[in-house]
């Protein structure tokens, strides 16, 4: 820890003072090996999207074997080489690969990375009044652990025996064992590499997430007066601390098992009528471990994309939020209670029945606070002066999915419903709606809304709302279907529907699946053109282009090191006065910024805010 | 607007801590939080496998009373730190260095204790625990040596004295942690055993 420069903000002070007289940034130290908590969280928005179009394009693959099973995949030889069958087929264990890749990739890579190292970057110090994060040394090798990690992750999807394909999750025996399936084999084991470094990655992020919110707020920002978006990164942020070492333990035990032939997960296993050495081992002990990371590591994608919609829903109804303390609260309480419901994921593994009646309940106490936070949502919403930006389509279309996805939550927590649904596509219809396609709508909705900070010119909103509509009927139409399917009990991680004859009635619903996948993927290429088109030919931005109240709107419009170029600006209240009755006679429109003191607004001002007044004056 | 700003009160500037420290409890949080997670898969397994019903290695009691020595003499050279009397300080953090490399030394002297007892890395899961405990705790303390080290090297460059402790408080608490988290595990494994 003592090699890691830590700036105080006096320091940083300095630094912004230099960066006006001399441009001492070239290209290396400014997009490259950036301490810019602005530049870092720019560089995991572009590795996420890089990383959305890989996962993608993966998924891809493994609906045409699941839509079209009697495709001739001939065509995809050149990237895909020997995993095309002489046949022209997929290769099974390769659909394997496909499906554990594509979920690595995208809970890990494009929805935490992407979502939280973005925008708890990005927003964290501007939004709070900092010139940068407490560290920005360490806030740098967070993202180069990252890429690393990226890397690793990338070549193994090129080497010979494949990718590690036993789920997202690598449960042993069958991750353990390289006889089980060949991506068990090197494959599995860059996984295991991949996942060490983004755990580092992600520590280091959330502790410098977690110090700077506490330490380096700005005068007057009290916890009470911070924007919900900050609430919601600091606590994803404290979700990663906890829990990630747990996972760093998990794989460490599964490294020693199949590197040194430990037997901490493998027992009494039988290959070919040969039993193996180990002994004593249980592989339900590696699931616990597992989820109990498993389980907060879904809240650490959601969280910021909820408190992401906070904000949008709140500046563009150009209301103030409804319950903001019930919003923290709810988030405190999920925070808590995603420690204690993990053997949800568990209840058919041979755990302790008993044990699961326990889960049940406590999965079914999670889904209060989460109903607080849509009813507060749609309050917020509720006869609102909405203005319709894509960020806001995006945010409503969150509210929606997490409403439809939340839903199906409470079927699955029951752990007598749960025996039928397990590990069917209920389930992949489930957490695709609450968590892929919520967080998902959270990451376009902030892209949308922050562009012009991040960049200094908006996106193309016409484009916006086409992107928007296709995308939202696109993930209905996908994911909906799904719990049919899975109602029906067809398993997730199968190769092919066709084989048995009890699913063969669902090979139109397939089909239709797919489709409306390749057309919900293609519609994202309209968002692809509209970000890099728009960063370099966009219409410019002017400073305040949403009239919002938060602090990141009294930056320059493209703030350099250091974020504001003479003090940094204190806030005298909360950043949700939108609307506010009364405001006009103080000279103000729909909206009181967080930096207008109280005394210039004495006919808005409410009671307890007159008391403040008062107590302040009394001092 | 800026007469304004003037006529109010500047608001309170909001309690902050040295972000560094903060960062250091943070870390150390992490570190609980896998020796957690880790002895908790002990407990379940040995509650399907049973114990080893081995007694663990003496020179464990060897190994815990040279962490507490080390833990002492870097305190002393805090003491020193504060009192700006550089050699003696100098002197305390080399004996802790010296002190926390023999532990490690008595660590491995501990494995082949358990080696001759037929405990091996590879076999009863109870056993390559005990492996694991040492060794990750070991791979944490070479750290804390290499971060020890580093102060040294502040300490002839004379960054450390009465009014710069920061880094070197820092240093002493990552150190009596990991001492604690020692006594934590041989305090566990005694226990289950
Ligand atoms: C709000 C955000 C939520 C997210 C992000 C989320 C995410 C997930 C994910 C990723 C899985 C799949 C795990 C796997 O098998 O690979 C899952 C399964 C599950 N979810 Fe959720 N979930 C959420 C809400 C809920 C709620 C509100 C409940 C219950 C009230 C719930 C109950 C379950 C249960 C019981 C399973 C296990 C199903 C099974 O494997 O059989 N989830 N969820
Ligand atoms: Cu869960």
């Amino acid at each position: 820890m003592s090699t890691l420069d830590t700036q105080t903000a006096a320091h940083v002070e300095d630094h912004a003072h230099d960066d006006h007289h001399e441009h001492h940034d070239n290209f290396w130290t400014k997009y490259i090996f950036s301490t810019d908590h602005k530049m870092i969280g720019k560089q995991f928005l572009v590795t996420g999207i890089f990383w959305a179009i890989i996962g993608g394009a993966l998924s891809m693959i493994f609906r045409l074997q699941l839509g079209f099973p009697d495709m001739d995949l001939e065509w995809i030889r050149p990237i895909l080489g020997n995993w095309i069958t002489p046949q022209g087929k997929l290769d099974p264990e390769f659909y394997l690969a496909l499906v554990t890749m594509h979920g690595t990739i995208m809970v890990f890579f494009v929805l935490t990375a992407g979502l939280s190292g973005t925008f708890s970057n990005y927003l964290i110090p501007l939004q709070i009044g900092a010139r940068d994060m407490a560290s920005g040394f360490m806030n740098m090798l967070s993202y180069w652990f990252f890429f690393l990690s990226g890397v690793v992750m990338l070549v193994s999807l090129f080497i010979e025996t494949g990718p590690a394909s036993a789920g997202w999750w690598n449960y042993p025996p069958l991750s353990a064992l390289p006889q089980a399936v060949s991506g068990s084999g090197a494959g599995m084991t860059m996984w295991l590499v991949a996942m060490a470094l983004f755990i580092v990655s992600s520590l280091l992020g959330s502790i410098n997430y977690i110090t700077t919110v506490i330490n380096l707020r700005t005068a007057g920002m009290t916890l009470a007066r911070l924007p919900l978006t900050i609430w919601s990164f600091f606590l994803t942020a404290i979700i990663g601390v906890l829990s990630f070492p747990v996972l760093l333990a998990a794989a460490l035990l599964l490294i020693f098992d199949r590197g040194f032939g430990t037997a901490f997960y493998l027992s009494e296993i039988y290959i070919g009528g040969e039993a193996l050495p180990q002994v004593g081992g249980s592989p339900i002990l590696y699931q616990h471990l597992f989820w109990f990371l498993g389980h907060p590591e879904v809240y650490i994608v959601l969280l910021p994309a909820l408190g992401i919609t906070s904000e949008v829903i709140s500046t563009n109804s150009r209301k103030p939020i409804f319950g903001y303390r019930a919003m923290i609260g709810s988030m405190l309480g999920i925070t808590i209670l995603s420690f204690v419901v993990w053997a949800h994921h568990m209840f058919v593994s041979g755990m302790n029945p008993f044990l699961g009646t326990i889960f049940t309940l406590l999965t079914l106490i999670i889904a209060v606070p989460s109903a607080v936070k849509v009813f507060n949502y749609l309050a917020t919403l509720w006869r609102g002066n909405i203005v319709f930006t894509p960020a806001t389509l995006f945010s409503i279309g969150l509210v929606s999915l997490f409403i439809s996805g939340g839903l199906t939550g409470i079927f699955l927590g029951n752990s007598a419903i749960d025996i039928q649904l397990h590990d069917t596509y209920f389930v992949v219809a489930h957490f695709h709606l609450v968590m892929g396609s919520a967080s998902f709508f959270g990451l376009m909705a902030g892209v949308y809304h922050w562009f012009p900070k991040m960049f200094g010119r908006m996106m193309d909103s016409r484009l916006g709302y086409v992107h928007f509509w296709l995308t939202f009927i696109g993930v209905y139409m996908v994911f909906f279907p799904m719990h049919y399917i899975g109602i029906a009990g067809f398993p997730r991680h199968y190769y092919s529907f066709t084989n048995f004859q009890a699913f063969s009635g669902f090979s139109d619903l397939n089909a239709f699946v797919s489709a409306a996948a390749i057309f919900t993927f293609v519609a994202q290429l309209i968002f692809l053109f509209n970000f890099f088109y728009s960063m370099y030919k966009g219409r410019r931005a002017p400073q305040n282009p949403w009239n919002s109240n938060t602090l990141e709107w009294t930056t320059p419009i493209e703030p350099g090191h250091g974020n504001w170029p003479g003090a940094i600006p204190a806030v005298y209240r909360w950043p949700y006065d939108y609307s506010k009755p009364n405001a006009d006679k103080d000279g103000f429109e729909d909206f009181i910024p967080q930096t207008v003191p109280l005394s210039e607004t004495p006919n808005s001002n409410l009671p307890f805010e007159k008391e403040q007044m008062e107590e302040v004056k009394q001092k | 607007m800026d007469t304004a700003i003037h006529m109010t009160p500047k608001p309170q500037t909001p309690l902050a801590m040295n972000a560094q420290k903060f960062g250091l409890w943070l870390f150390l949080v992490s570190v609980v939080l896998l020796f957690g997670a880790l002895t908790s898969a002990y407990i379940v397994k040995i509650s399907e496998t049973g114990t080893l019903g081995i007694s663990l290695p003496s020179i464990f009691i060897v190994n815990t009373a040279i962490i507490i020595a080390s833990s002492a003499s870097l305190q002393l050279a805090y003491y020193f730190a504060k009192r700006d009397n550089l050699p003696a300080l100098r002197i305390a953090m080399v004996v802790t260095g010296l002190l926390g490399g023999l532990f490690i030394w008595g660590q491995l002297e501990a494995w082949d204790a358990l080696l001759a007892m037929n405990v091996n890395f590879v076999g009863h899961p109870a056993g390559s625990f005990i492996y694991v405990f040492t060794g990750v705790h070991v791979v944490h303390l070479v750290s804390a040596l290499i971060f020890l080290a580093i102060m040294l090297y502040a300490s002839f460059r004379l960054r450390i004295h009465s009014r710069k402790l920061d880094r070197m408080e820092m240093c002493v608490t990552y150190w009596h942690f990991l001492g604690g988290l020692w006594i934590y595990l041989y305090a566990f494994l005694a226990y289950y055993n």
